[in-house]
C-alpha cells in the first residue's frame, strides 16, 4: 500500500481549525437543547406545532423530553397562574445545570391581558428568564427564532457556568 | 422604534366604572299566564311558604325560605319533574343589605320548562348542601364557597375548587379588588421565596405596555444585549462563536479563504 505522508500544518495540507474548549462545548450544547414537554395554555398549542413535522424542531437538535431531569430548556408556554407558580418553580429547580428559560407569549412575559388577581405578572418574578418571546400566541416561526437566539446566547457563554454566582431570580 | 409615552396603566379604564351597578330588570309576568307554572307554584305553595313568584323571560322565578332549600329541591325533583340542576351560585348584595342571594337554575326535560329557585341569606349564615338530591351541585357549591365565601353544611368535600387552599378572601365578592389584595399580589413570592424576598423582587408591574429601555434587569435590546443588570450599551453584541478579528493563534475560517485542491499535492 502506498504510504501517504500528510503535513497537516503546511500549505496545501488538510484544513485545521483551532478553537477554545468553551466554544467547542457550548457549540455542542447549543445544538442539542432539549426542552421540557410542558404547556400551560394556548401557547402550548403553538409549541406543539413547532415540535411537529411541519416546522420540525428536531432540525435544531431540539427534542422534547418528558422529565425535567433530562431537559436543558424550560419553555414557559402560556398563562402562569399564581396557583400554579410553586409547581413551575419546582420544575425549574428539578432541572439540572446548565439550564435556560424561554418565556413564551405575552402572558408569560408580563401577565398579558390578565391584569387580574390570579395571574403572575411576568414569569420572571419567580424564574430567571433568558429569552422573552413576544406574541399572543407567537407563531411557530417565532419560537424557532427564539430558540436560535438562545443557541447564539449559549455559544457566547463560558462552558463552566456553575462558577458564576447564581442569581435567584 | 416608536416614541415611548408613559401610559401609566392603559388597562385601568374599565368598561363599567361602578362595580355596584345594578342593571334594570326586564318585565315580569304573572304566574297565572302559564298553565304549567301556575300548577307548579300551587303545588309548591301547598307544601312550603313561597314568598314571591313571577315569570321572567319565559322562566319561573320562585323565592322561598332559606331553611327549606333541601326539601324544596327534593320536592321539585320527585313531584314536579324538575330533573336537572343546571347551575347554582350566589349574588353579592353585601354592600346593599348584607345579604347573599342564592339561586338554583332548574330544568325539566319532560315539561320542557326552566325555573329558578331563589332565597336570601345573611353573610355568615349557613345553607344546606343539595348534593344529596342533585350530584351536579357538588362542584358548583364548592365554587360558590370559593368565590363568595358562602358556608355550606352537609357537603362531603367542602374545599376551595379554583383558588389555592391557602388563598385569602373570596375573589368574586364585589369588594374584592380586581388586581387582588396584598396577600394575592405577593402570593407567589411569599410561597416560593418567603416574605423577606418581597423587597428584592419588588411589587408587580401592572402596566404591560411599559418599556424602560435602559433597564437591563427587565429589558434587552435586540442586537445590543448586555448581561443581566449590566450597564446599558449601544455597542453591537457579538453573537457569532468565532470572532471577526480572531484571537491569538485562532483565525476565523471564511469560505472565501478556503482553497479547494484539484488533486493531492
Amino acid at each position: 500500500m502506498a504510504q501517504h505522508k500528510i503535513n497537516y500544518l503546511s500549505e496545501g495540507g488538510l484544513p485545521v481549525a483551532l478553537t477554545t474548549v468553551d466554544k467547542l462545548v457550548q457549540w455542542g450544547r447549543s445544538n442539542s437543547l432539549w426542552p421540557l414537554t410542558y404547556g400551560l395554555a394556548c401557547c402550548a398549542i403553538e409549541m406543539m406545532a413547532t415540535g411537529a413535522s411541519r416546522y420540525d424542531f428536531d432540525r435544531f437538535g431540539t427534542i422534547f423530553r418528558a422529565s425535567p431531569r433530562q431537559s436543558d430548556v424550560l419553555i414557559i408556554a402560556g398563562t402562569l397562574t399564581k396557583k400554579h407558580s410553586p409547581f413551575m418553580r419546582r420544575l425549574y429547580d428539578q432541572m439540572s445545570e446548565p439550564k435556560w428559560v424561554i418565556s413564551m407569549g405575552s402572558c408569560a412575559n408580563t401577565g398579558g391581558m390578565f391584569n387580574t388577581y390570579a395571574t403572575v405578572q411576568g414569569a420572571d418574578r419567580i424564574i430567571p428568564v433568558d429569552i422573552y418571546l413576544p406574541g399572543c400566541a407567537p407563531r411557530p416561526e417565532s419560537l424557532q427564532y427564539a430558540l436560535m437566539l438562545l443557541q447564539k446566547k449559549v455559544r457566547t457563554e463560558s462552558a463552566s457556568r456553575k462558577l458564576k454566582p447564581k442569581r435567584l431570580v | 422604534m416608536r416614541a415611548y409615552q408613559d401610559k401609566k396603566n392603559v388597562q385601568a379604564k374599565a368598561y363599567y366604572n361602578d362595580r355596584f351597578y345594578v342593571s334594570p330588570q326586564i318585565p315580569k309576568e304573572e304566574v297565572s299566564s302559564d298553565e304549567i307554572f301556575a300548577k307548579d307554584v300551587k303545588d309548591l305553595e301547598s307544601a312550603f311558604s313561597v314568598k314571591e313568584a313571577y315569570i321572567q323571560r319565559g322562566q319561573l322565578v320562585v323565592y322561598i325560605n332559606a331553611d327549606d332549600n333541601l326539601k324544596v329541591m327534593e320536592f321539585l325533583r320527585d313531584k314536579l319533574q324538575y330533573n336537572f340542576l343546571s347551575e347554582l351560585s350566589a349574588i353579592d348584595w353585601l354592600a346593599k343589605s348584607g345579604e347573599f342571594e342564592i339561586f338554583y337554575q332548574m330544568l325539566s326535560t319532560s315539561k320542557r320548562k326552566r325555573m329558578r329557585v331563589k332565597f336570601f341569606i345573611k353573610e355568615k349564615e349557613e345553607i344546606k348542601s343539595v348534593t344529596s338530591v342533585y350530584k351536579s351541585a357538588d362542584w358548583a357549591e364548592r365554587e360558590m364557597y370559593d368565590m363568595f365565601g358562602v358556608r355550606i353544611t352537609g357537603h362531603h368535600y367542602m374545599k376551595r375548587i379554583l383558588m389555592p387552599d391557602d388563598w385569602h378572601d373570596h375573589p368574586l365578592r364585589k369588594t374584592y379588588p380586581l388586581i387582588g389584595d396584598e396577600e394575592a399580589q405577593w402570593y407567589e413570592i411569599d410561597k416560593i421565596f418567603g416574605k423577606e424576598y418581597r423587597d428584592i423582587i419588588g411589587p408587580e408591574e401592572r402596566d404591560s405596555a411599559r418599556i424602560v429601555e435602559k433597564d437591563t434587569h427587565r429589558f434587552a435590546r435586540v442586537k445590543h444585549e448586555v448581561p443581566f443588570g449590566a450597564e446599558y450599551s449601544d455597542e453591537e453584541t457579538q453573537t457569532e462563536y468565532q470572532e471577526e478579528g480572531g484571537i491569538p493563534i485562532v483565525r476565523k475560517l471564511k469560505k472565501s479563504d478556503v482553497k479547494i485542491l484539484k488533486e493531492r499535492p
